[in-house]
């Protein structure tokens, strides 16, 4: 079993903290392989950053991939550039806050978590990421939870242990929502 | 780890103590992690003010003994051909890495194998030759990082590490190797007390390098020649399903992982076909080609990310025209894809006529 994915955003959106947390929470704790490969270009600004996670059972070929399953847009400009990369049959996060386009494609499924809103709601627009993250493992099931939990409070709690708690509350915000969708869509 | 973090790394724990570099990217996290952790070991870093300047630091640095390092990225790599190229000819130990982009000039910053060539036959001027390793993951860019150090100074030649910018910033799983002790890094430099400059005294033979020789150059070609014939046994292949194969696939670097999942995916279909992925480039596995079969094998696929291709030239001396070779390219900075070699290798097993009649 392989599976891929890409997040995308403008930089500052969490997107890099996104695929490397991930990747290494199935690292350290799965016996999956992994591999986590962070986009390279002159787009520092205003543009897109994005970066690829492939996880699998199998020793892993190309770290970056044609054909996406997972496709993760925290802006309309990645939506703009990915979607038409997205497999057929392949699953869309969509950052509903600021992504208000039409989804031209009913090949694959959609689901939209206002994760800008929430994480202001939260009283922290920077966790965004985070209840992506959550809608994302919750959805999937790729890694469990409690795994996930571990991670966050191991990888983000050294530089700040006062944010371990709403890190980890931004998680499962997020994993409910994946969790939920995921039940009524199965 | 990322590949160029797990490269500095693996450096370190071989017994590296020195590293000059100049930024460039896609190894910019060589120096930046050399710049963090060298101190720590009682090292020195050292950005020089240019590539020529920080590969001359290296040649200073190496000359006393001492495991010295320098990496780079393509158009960098050429800047540094002249110091290699005085390295080799002075026989002087060294280890650099070329994280390779597109090409040719100053290219794109994408990763790309579009130094094949260079890498592996004329890294500078008067033909001296290295040992190049090629790895496909992040675990053997550490492994090959870890025992270039011990080639480099068993034959007092550079070595080079042929890398791109794919396995120098994906982030994989790695088992490091064990760190040198101190102590192990200084007899390592002691065991060169006979030529380097390790501090000599008054009563005891004291060490003079020569850059070459203006007389008698011929016989040092002749005993660099004789090296490089020794190195038969330092060849690594991987060789995977290749015993029953009709098709051989052929890559190295970032393609052959490519490949060699594509060929994965064909053998789960029923296919027959194989992969053979050199992992030193240079010497290359030329027995591997002859070990094939060519009254069963019917073609051979060459998979890298160079237009024109140029591993195909190594490939064709091996084969020796006794199947077909053709090719599967990409390049400029462009990745080569699973769906790609997938679509080549099929065109070849299926077509009319064609392998599988």
């Amino acid at each position: 079993m392989e599976r891929n994915l890409l997040v995308a955003g403008f930089g500052g959106q969490g997107v890099m903290l996104f695929g490397n947390l991930l990747a290494t929470c199935v690292c350290e704790y799965t016996d999956k392989n992994v591999t986590y490969f962070p986009s390279y270009g002159a787009e520092q600004r205003g543009g897109t950053a994005n970066c690829y996670v492939v996880i699998s059972d199998e020793m892993i070929g190309a770290p970056v991939v044609d054909e996406i399953e997972d496709l993760i847009v925290l802006n309309e400009p990645s939506l703009d550039r990915f979607l038409g990369r997205c497999k057929k049959g392949g699953r869309l996060f969509v950052n509903s806050s600021i992504v208000t386009k039409k989804i031209e494609r009913d090949d694959i499924q959609a689901l939209n978590v206002p994760v800008t809103d929430l994480a202001l709601e939260m009283g922290n627009s920077r966790i965004q990421n985070l209840i992506m993250l959550g809608a994302y493992v919750g959805y999937t099931d790729i890694i469990p939870r409690e795994v996930m939990l571990k991670g966050i409070e191991k990888k983000l709690g050294g530089k700040r242990p006062d944010m371990i708690p709403l890190n980890q509350k931004a998680f499962c915000k997020g994993f409910d929502i994946g969790r939920e969708a995921c039940v009524k869509d199965n | 780890m990322k590949g160029c973090e797990a490269i500095a790394e693996a450096a370190v724990r071989a017994g590296c103590r020195f590293f000059a570099g100049y930024p460039i990217t896609p190894q910019n996290e060589i120096p930046e992690y050399m710049a963090r952790r060298l101190p720590e070991v009682g090292g020195c870093f050292v950005q020089g003010e240019s590539e020529v300047a920080s590969v001359n630091m290296v040649y200073g640095a190496a000359q006393t003994g001492t495991r010295a390092m320098t990496s780079s990225s393509s158009c960098g790599i050429s800047l540094k051909s002249e110091g290699i190229s005085f390295m080799a000819s002075a026989r002087i130990p060294m280890v650099y890495v070329n994280v390779s982009r597109g090409g040719p000039g100053i290219g794109s910053i994408q990763p790309s194998q579009q130094d094949y060539l260079q890498a592996t036959k004329a890294s500078g001027n008067g033909g001296f030759r290295m040992i190049v390793l090629a790895p496909s993951t992040v675990q053997e860019a550490v492994d090959m990082t870890y025992e270039a150090f011990d080639y480099a100074h068993r034959d007092r030649n550079p070595v080079l590490i042929l890398t791109d910018g794919v396995i120098g910033t994906m982030m994989e799983p790695v088992v490091l190797p064990p760190a040198r002790s101190e102590e192990e890094v200084r007899e390592l430099k002691e065991a060169h007390r006979s030529w380097a400059f390790v501090g000599h005294g008054e009563d005891e033979k004291r060490a003079l390098i020569l850059p070459g020789r203006w007389a008698g150059q011929e016989n040092c070609c002749i005993e660099n020649a004789a090296m490089y014939e020794t190195w038969e046994k330092d060849v690594q292949v991987e060789e995977y399903q290749t015993e029953d194969a009709e098709l051989i696939v052929t890559a190295f670097g970032i393609s052959g992982r490519i490949a060699r999942s594509a060929v994965r995916i064909l053998r789960s279909q029923g296919y027959k076909i194989g992969l053979i992925r050199p992992k030193t480039v240079s010497p290359f596995p030329y027995a591997a080609f002859e070990r094939l079969d060519y009254g069963r094998v019917k073609a051979i696929l060459d998979v890298e990310m160079s237009i024109p291709a140029q591993f195909v030239y190594d490939v064709e001396l091996a084969v020796k025209g006794r199947a077909p070779v053709t090719t599967c390219l990409r390049s400029g900075g462009e990745l080569i894809t699973r769906e790609m070699v997938l679509g080549a290798a099929k065109e070849l097993l299926e077509r009319k006529g064609g392998l599988l009649r």
